[in-house]
Formats: C-alpha cells, sequence, structure tokens
C-alpha cells in the first residue's frame, strides 16, 4: 500500500477523532462549570452526589468507562441499542470524563479569587449572576488556562481510547493498518498526526493565554 | 433625621465578642472618624454598617429604612432582600485593600456599575467617571490597568469607583493601612478634598492627625465597645485611662 494511501487513509480517521474531540470540548466545558457549582453547592446532597461523581470519573480508568456507557445498557437494562449507538457512547463517555476534571479545574480557580473581589461587587450592587459573570470568571478563565490547556492536550491524546469500542477514529484505522500492511509505517503516521494536531492545540492556547496577559 | 443609626449592635465570632454594645448616628454630610486599637471591632463595626457582616443584635437604619432590628429573642432580624438592595445604593465603602478589579482599566473599574448597575448610559458613565477621575488627579490614567499604578493612585481610583454611585454616605476602613507614608499623604489629601462633596464619611483609620483634622465627630473604640464620642477637641484631650494610654504615642506629633 501506497504511503498516499495510508495517509489518506489515516486523514479519514482524523476527522473521526477532531469531531471526538471538538464534540467533548464544546459540552465538558459548560458541564463543567455546572459540575464544578454543584461540588460547591452549599446543600449537601447536591455537593456530595458530586463530590462522588468526581471520584468516580477520576478513579476509573476512562476506557472502563466507555465499555461501562457502551455495553452497558445492554447488559444492566437489557436495552438493545444499534451499532451506531458506538459513536454516541464515545461522546457520552468522553464528555462526562472530561466534565469531571474540568469541573475541579473550575473549582480550583473559582475558589482562588479573593474574598475581596466579592466585597468590592456586592458594595457596588452587583447581583450575584453580574458578579460572577462579569467580574469573577474572566479572571478564573485567565487563572485556569494552563490548567485547561493540559487536559485539552491530554483530550487529543485520549480520543484514542475510542479504539476500544471499534470507533474508526485515527488510531483504530492506524492499528487496522498495521495489521493488515504488516508495517509500522501507519502508526508513525498517526504518531506525526496526533503530535502535529496537538502542536496546533498548544500554539492556539499559547495565543489565548497572551491575550489575557495585558493585567497582572 | 439621622443618615445612618446603629444601636446597641452586638457580633460575635464563635467566643470571641468582636462588638459589646455599639451604638451611633451619622447625619447628613457629617464626618465621623472611628480610632482605636486594632482588635477593637472598628472594621467589624463598618462590615455590619455596609452589610458585609450580619450583626448578631442591634438595629440598623437608613435614613427611614430599617435594615435590621431585634425580634422578640433580642435576635437581629433583616429586612428582605428588596429591602436591602434598595438601601444598598444609601452607601459605598473604600476598602483597605482597594479590591480594584483588575482585569479592567480605571475607567471600566470607575463606571462599570453606574452602567451596568444604575443603569445610566456609556457616555453619562464615563463623564461622571471623567470628573471623577480628575477630581483624583488621574485623569491621565483612565486607560491604565491597576497593576500599572501606585498603591495611592489604585485607592484613588477605588474612590472614584465608591463615589461614582452617588452614594449619601462612604466608609472607609483604613484606607492608607497598606500604603507607604508619601502615598498615604496623597490618598488622606484627596479624602479631605472630598469634604465639598458634601457626603457624609465615616472613616476608620490610625491617622491621628488626619482624624482630628477633618472630623465633626470623633469616636474612639477599645474591646468592642465606645469609649470616648465627640468633637475631635473633645476626645483626644480627654481624661480617660484607656484612651490616654491608647494616644501615648501620638501625644507629641498631634
Amino acid at each position: 500500500m501506497a504511503l498516499s494511501q495510508i495517509i489518506i487513509e489515516l486523514l479519514e480517521g482524523l476527522a473521526v477523532s477532531v469531531r471526538i474531540f471538538l464534540i467533548t470540548l464544546l459540552f465538558s466545558l459548560p458541564l463543567g462549570l455546572v459540575i464544578a457549582f454543584g461540588r460547591m453547592s452549599k446543600n449537601n446532597i447536591i455537593s456530595s452526589i458530586t463530590k462522588i461523581y468526581i471520584s468516580i470519573m477520576r478513579g476509573t480508568p476512562l476506557m472502563l468507562q466507555l465499555f461501562v456507557v457502551y455495553y452497558g445498557p445492554y447488559y444492566l437494562f437489557n436495552i438493545k441499542l444499534s451499532p451506531t449507538y458506538r459513536n454516541s457512547a464515545v461522546y457520552i463517555g468522553f464528555i462526562i470524563n472530561y466534565a469531571a476534571y474540568f469541573a475541579e479545574i473550575y473549582r480550583s480557580g473559582i475558589q482562588s479569587m479573593p474574598v475581596g473581589q466579592y466585597e468590592a461587587a456586592t458594595l457596588l450592587g452587583y447581583s450575584k449572576f453580574q458578579t460572577f459573570v462579569r467580574i469573577i470568571l474572566p479572571q478564573v478563565i485567565k487563572r485556569i488556562l494552563p490548567s485547561v490547556t493540559n487536559e485539552v492536550i491530554t483530550l487529543v491524546k485520549d480520543t484514542s481510547l475510542a479504539f476500544s469500542i471499534s470507533v474508526m477514529e485515527m488510531f483504530t484505522k492506524a492499528k487496522a493498518l498495521s495489521s493488515s500492511q504488516t508495517s509500522m509505517t501507519p502508526l508513525i503516521v498517526a504518531g506525526l498526526f496526533y503530535y502535529v494536531f496537538n502542536f496546533v492545540v498548544a500554539f492556539l492556547m499559547d495565543k489565548a493565554e497572551k491575550k489575557l496577559d495585558y493585567y497582572k | 433625621m439621622n443618615l445612618l443609626e446603629m444601636k446597641h449592635v452586638k457580633k460575635s465570632f464563635g467566643n470571641l465578642q468582636v462588638l459589646r454594645d455599639i451604638s451611633l448616628e451619622v447625619k447628613d454630610g457629617e464626618i465621623v472618624s472611628i480610632i482605636g486599637p486594632s482588635g477593637s471591632g472598628k472594621s467589624t463595626l463598618l462590615r455590619c454598617a455596609t452589610l458585609l457582616e450580619t450583626m448578631d443584635a442591634g438595629t440598623l437604619k437608613y435614613e427611614d429604612t430599617v435594615v435590621a432590628e431585634n425580634d422578640p429573642n433580642g435576635k437581629a432580624a433583616y429586612a428582605d432582600k428588596k429591602t436591602i438592595r434598595k438601601v444598598s445604593s444609601v452607601f459605598g465603602l473604600v476598602f483597605q485593600q482597594f479590591n480594584l478589579f483588575p482585569h479592567w482599566n480605571v475607567m471600566q473599574n470607575v463606571t462599570d456599575a453606574v452602567i451596568n448597575v444604575q443603569k445610566k448610559s456609556k457616555a453619562e458613565a464615563e463623564k461622571i467617571g471623567m470628573e471623577l477621575l480628575e477630581k483624583m488627579g488621574l485623569s491621565d490614567k483612565a486607560n491604565y490597568y491597576p497593576f500599572q499604578l501606585s498603591g495611592g493612585q489604585q485607592q484613588r481610583v477605588a474612590i472614584a469607583r465608591a463615589l461614582a454611585l452617588n452614594p449619601k454616605v462612604l466608609f472607609f476602613d483604613e484606607p492608607t493601612s497598606a500604603l507607604d507614608p508619601e502615598l498615604t499623604g496623597e490618598v488622606l489629601k484627596v479624602i479631605k478634598s472630598l469634604k465639598d462633596l458634601k457626603i457624609a464619611m465615616v472613616i476608620v483609620t490610625h491617622e491621628m492627625s488626619f482624624a482630628r483634622d477633618i472630623s465633626d465627630k470623633v469616636i474612639f473604640m477599645a474591646d468592642g465597645v465606645i469609649v470616648e464620642q465627640g468633637s475631635a477637641e473633645e476626645v483626644f484631650n480627654s481624661e480617660n485611662e484607656r484612651m490616654q494610654a491608647f494616644l501615648g504615642r501620638y501625644k507629641d506629633i498631634l
């Protein structure tokens, strides 16, 4: 098989990987904020539930979580789902896992804000919602951006775990090609693609950080 | 009518009784200084007056609005949120640590609440902002960010920010304690210049000569009670032992 053919096949896989990546971010970033609020809630039941949730998401392998999301409906509830459910299962698995990590990052950022910012906002008459949106969140984003970058880069590589439930993303393709061609080349090319993908991600996140560098 | 009335205020943190039984009144346009040793409850009193802390017991009244008064059990019961929100526009507070919003430039710091809380137009807010910055001697700093300013300049921005909302009384919680003597001087000068705004000011301070010069009334607090209050002359010349002990080190420079 010609190298160009390998590259075309892998690019198809890469498109799937990118889609998993983008959809995961699109949903897990806002969901993480909601979970962070749950975790910081004064309501003991809500904060306990979110605490347990985060603990499970961080304490068990993502691959196992993908299995549970994909096979769980059948084994646990005897619900038969079509094979295309595997795509949704990947999205769901990644979103609920990454939301937990993002929640902890948000929480650390929000809790690191000096109480004086809240007090000044209260004295100026801002509502709680205004205080959060106008004053707290913009500063939290600056504070947590380096940690978010870390997670996002990990996510690029984690998309390869979709292999475990046979979603045709780049790693799955590379593994299949490597076996059928008895060649290392597909894996090396895939590795190169992951690297470039992350290089672009790191570049964009760095730009974002620089953009927020206008204040200290 | 009194602008602010606090009666029999009590406040404890755990077992520590910080305010034992404090009553004070502030009239329209009156300048009141609160002095006293650290830990005497001065800041807590301001924080109760500005609703950053809730009193355990006592009455808090702004003009004719009762914000809190004792229920039959002798515990302070606060008015509903709507009343509190309304009354909050009467007062402003200048913090020891400035608490400017670092992600906004000076003009945004001063005008954002005018625009988003008081719902005035941006043009109107910036007109108010520019006038105040001029008064603070900061008209050339409108586009600077807080981290680019000295502590004294930051505190003057914070004063402008509080004044922009047009409060009837402005509280100062040790406004110069985080500043070196030179910067302290410039901030005190600005506060003195606010006298012609005719708004009431309540100033917690360790700057004795400043308190003596600016105040209509001086309150000396120690151990959670008001030991002396009256005109600057009366308080500084008080024969009270506690007062004398406190003033000891200041006597020479006064």
